[in-house]
């Protein structure tokens, strides 16, 4: 699987959900850097066949819709899109 | 991923600029975001074979995403609502201008399961039961079934209060 841990402060389990194209992905990523937070990441359209179908069944967990950025904070919180103001606060 | 230039990029942000303000409509006026966009467009048109949107995930199977190729079929009611389209390249006048702040949107497409159930459902439709209302321009005449009028009329440029209910 292609995780990409980046180092930071721990502030818990934090997966990224992201697209490699994507411009609010991006903005995300950006964001996480700019907290020091330690977080992984998968560009899940760089995924091929049963691998992608792997990793969008565990994102349709936290969410149905499927769609990018995705951030599953401890398994349990989801942050949808690139929400500055909630992403701010949750690593506040 | 495929590599794509910074010349390609800087030729498509050319080219898609003036058919968008040709037709009335206006790129994200935030150039870093707009070069990543068409960057990704590009990226997707060599991988898929066709510029599927840079922030949605495509299938690869061009039948199943033609309505997210751009622009795609969710770009003009995301402008009347947000400001702007899914992946941010589109963005209303009031957003090119400064006057209304864009961010991320929540997704309109239907979930794969209900579009599969819309495209095997449909049925020609009768005057009196179209899907859309159709607006004609007073103008020109130019005439569109959408929710609403276009903020200007791609074809002589009139502003949406030229419109008019038109069936």
């Amino acid at each position: 699987m292609n995780v990409t841990h980046i180092d930071g402060k721990e502030k818990g389990k934090v997966m990224l959900y992201a697209l490699s194209t994507c411009g609010w992905c991006k903005k995300t990523k950006a964001l996480l850097n700019e907290l020091g937070i330690a977080y992984d990441y998968i560009d899940v359209d760089l995924l091929k066949g049963n691998e992608q179908t792997a990793v969008v069944r565990e994102i349709k967990k936290h969410n149905p819709d499927n769609n990018f950025p995705t951030m599953v904070i401890n398994d349990i919180k989801c942050i949808i899109g690139f929400k500055e103001d909630d992403i701010r606060q949750e690593f506040n | 991923m495929p590599d794509v230039s910074s010349i390609e990029v800087e030729q498509l942000y050319g080219e898609l600029r003036a058919e968008a303000e040709a037709g009335g409509y206006h790129l994200n006026p935030d150039q870093a975001m707009t070069r990543q966009l068409l960057n990704g467009l590009l990226v997707n048109e060599k991988r898929y074979g066709y510029p599927s949107c840079p922030c949605r995930l495509a299938t690869g199977n061009k039948d199943e995403d033609l309505d997210i190729i751009c622009p795609c079929d969710y770009r003009d009611p995301d402008l009347d609502e947000y400001n702007a389209c899914y992946c941010s390249l589109y963005v209303s006048r009031a957003a090119a201008e400064g006057k209304a702040k864009i961010g991320s949107i929540p997704e309109r497409r239907p979930p794969r399961e209900k579009r599969l159930k819309t495209k095997t459902e449909k049925k020609a439709p009768t005057l009196t039961s179209l899907p859309l209302p159709v607006w004609r321009c007073k103008v020109c005449g130019y005439l569109c079934a959408r929710d609403g009028p276009p903020e200007v009329c791609p074809i002589c440029k009139a502003k949406r209060d030229r419109f008019e209910r038109f069936i």
